[in-house]
């Protein structure tokens, strides 16, 4: 099982970008996804920035993948879509079909069918692995008993991804919540997300964690986190586990999962140890087919 | 040169009723759900069985009206043919298209009912011509619903680069949130649009009389809280009270509704197809109001051409049933955003 490095969610100063990806380059994951895939009014991190970023990754020896952008509304995001396809270096996570159409148009064969396709069911996958899709990155709704079905079903079977650890992204919009909390349009937003290292949290009137606001994506308040659930991702034959970055701890919470998927610390120690490293209490509904907010103790 | 066809109105019929009030009040087209969780708007005591779907085609096609069924959800494995019998049902009944949005379902149409007309629903999240050409390309899809994410110029951008008849929302509730891509309610209960046709359901709502007010909350999360002068709304998640550092207010959107009839000339300028209102969910009375104003402004507006000028009688009815009693332009208007 392989360890990934999920796209970044949130819009940091160009030396704090470069100096977490450093460290990544020192971790022991296998998978690093780059690209700015939120907001494209981001730009500390240009096209150029996340080129160079790609190679000291690949140098490390990393696999790269450039992750495109969810909300595609402009011509400009489809000129950015262009140059990720156009570059022949790394391999492509295609989050909207635009991304996917481009990609058949570029003959791509090689590239990951990422978590907002809205893959759900087998003959959903075999078209896009008819276009070259290889990998899957499931989305984090998806139950595990639907993934197994589908699983079971597909022929050839593809890699498959789930997303194991982070915030989750749940939600994207034409409109900024992070602006409109500051009483400004998206187009003059000032850039109010690099203040907010992890998001705003968004909390009940009753004073719950309930939500994120990332700008024009809505993540979860709590944490999702599979370690505990690792012998099920594991009896499934998932392939690759995502984990999504955060602004402490990613070190060591890298270093905690690889440790746990290489067998060094049981999945039940792991995830008791992870509870230091988050920012929110844990959540695991969604794998278990329930309300996503929901954490489920692991079957001894 | 070629006249422009006119723009098609497309109603909402959750119920055989409301599918006749609409056809009577002026709706081009109807469309409508079966009682399962293969459509969008899978809520208890609505939508529609194999006898009154026939009723209802009849119904309309003796009026020269076109049907079009939502099945814009997306089945998973064990699911699977309860939503290709729905697709075979359709044509064998004769409706005018399909909405769907799960691209396997797309396939499977395409290659079982060849002469089956296939519409992409706004479910599948397709903002970009490109995006809108994959479908095109691969499936043969005749028309999209685009999401409520675009600017008025970035409509006229898409439909100048595609091929595809588009259709917008024009009036109804509002999402905020990308059609498609929202988990919103599946982190909160479980149920999700995508999956199983329904945001923020009505089993896991619950009204308490507190001594700080009204409360209504989902799944047990507190959603809002009304006081005594104030009308309590139904607990959308997105569309709640909620505190983000120091403010309480709507975080995400007002209770409101898309109203824009004002566009409707800029909506025809720049060549879009049809006109979409939501509301599958509302009462026939809903349907009847909200069709017979925009069968008079398109109306009007073949009539008047420039001329054409939103009368306020128009604005007061629909201003009576949107949500909140107010509307906005959404994304069509930048500053929303």
């Amino acid at each position: 099982m392989k360890l990934a490095l999920g796209p970044h969610q949130y819009y940091w100063p160009r030396q704090a970008m470069m100096d977490f990806y450093a460290d990544v380059a020192e971790s022991p994951v296998d998978i690093v996804y780059v690209g700015e895939s939120v907001c494209s009014r981001r730009h500390e991190m240009r096209l150029d920035d996340w080129f160079d970023v790609a190679r000291v990754l690949a140098e490390a020896g990393k696999e790269v993948v450039f992750s495109s952008l969810v909300l595609i509304e402009s011509e400009s995001d489809l000129k950015v879509l262009r140059k990720l396809v156009g570059q022949p270096d790394f391999r492509v996570e295609a989050n909207d079909m635009a991304a996917v159409q481009a990609l058949i148009r570029a003959g791509h064969r090689h590239w990951v069918a990422g978590p907002t396709l809205n893959v759900f069911n087998p003959e959903t996958m075999a078209v896009f692995a008819d276009q070259g899709a290889t990998r899957w990155a499931v989305p984090p709704e998806m139950a595990r008993e639907a993934m197994d079905g589908l699983l079971a079903a597909c022929e050839p079977r593809p890699e498959v991804e789930v997303t194991a650890y982070g915030r989750l992204p749940l939600a994207y919009s034409a409109r900024c919540f992070t602006a409109r909390h500051f009483n400004l349009q998206k187009d003059t937003c000032e850039f109010r997300c690099l203040q907010h290292a992890e998001g705003m949290p968004l909390k009940t009137r009753e004073g719950e964690a309930f939500l994120t606001l990332n700008g024009i994506q809505t993540q979860s308040a709590k944490v999702y986190n599979l370690l505990g659930d690792l012998p099920a991702l594991q009896a499934s034959g998932v392939d690759v586990l995502r984990v999504l970055p955060q602004s402490a701890h990613m070190p060591e919470l890298l270093a905690l999962f690889r440790r746990a998927i290489d067998g060094d610390i049981a999945p039940a120690d792991a995830f008791a140890q992870s509870q230091a490293l988050m920012p929110e209490a844990p959540c695991n509904g969604f794998w278990h087919g329930k309300p996503g907010l929901e954490q489920y103790v692991a079957a001894a | 040169m070629t006249a422009t066809p006119p723009i098609e109105l497309v109603c909402p019929a959750g119920s055989l009723p409301a599918l006749k009030t609409a056809v009577d009040a002026g709706a081009d087209c109807v469309y409508v759900g079966f009682k399962n969780a293969t459509n969008a708007r899978n809520f208890t005591g609505l939508n529609f069985t194999d006898a009154s779907m026939r009723e209802g085609i009849r119904y309309a096609h003796d009026r020269g009206r076109k049907v079009l069924l939502a099945l814009n959800t997306y089945p998973q494995a064990g699911n699977w043919p309860e939503w290709t019998k729905t697709i075979d049902t359709a044509a064998d009944m004769g409706v005018d298209a399909v909405i769907l949005a799960d691209p396997g379902l797309m396939r499977y149409a395409n290659r079982t009912h060849p002469a089956l007309r296939l519409h992409l629903s706004v479910q599948g999240s397709a903002t970009s011509y490109e995006a809108i050409n994959f479908y095109h390309e691969q499936f043969g899809i005749q028309r999209a619903v685009l999401p409520r994410v675009l600017s008025l110029p970035q409509v006229e951008h898409v439909i100048k680069n595609t091929p595809v008849e588009i259709e917008v929302f024009g009036f109804g509730g509002l999402c905020v949130m990308v059609e498609g891509r929202c988990s919103l309610s599946a982190y909160a209960t479980g149920e999700s649009p995508n999956c199983n046709g329904a945001c923020s359901p009505g089993k896991h709502v619950r009204w308490e009389q507190t001594p700080t007010g009204m409360e209504t909350r989902l799944n047990g999360i507190l959603i809002d809280r009304f006081g005594d002068d104030e009308r309590a709304g139904y607990p959308t998640l997105c569309k709640g009270r909620f505190a983000v550092g120091d403010d309480t207010y709507y975080a995400i959107e007002e209770p409101t509704s898309l109203n824009t009839l004002e566009l409707l000339p800029d909506l025809a300028r720049a060549g879009v197809r049809a006109i979409k209102i939501e509301g599958r969910q509302r009462s026939p009375a809903y349907v009847q109001q909200v069709t017979r104003v925009w069968r008079a402004a398109i109306d009007r507006l073949k009539a008047d051409g420039e001329r054409f000028a939103v009368q306020p009688e128009w604005m007061t009815a629909l201003n009576n049933v949107s949500e909140g009693q107010s509307h906005t332009l959404g994304a069509y208007y930048r500053p929303w955003k």
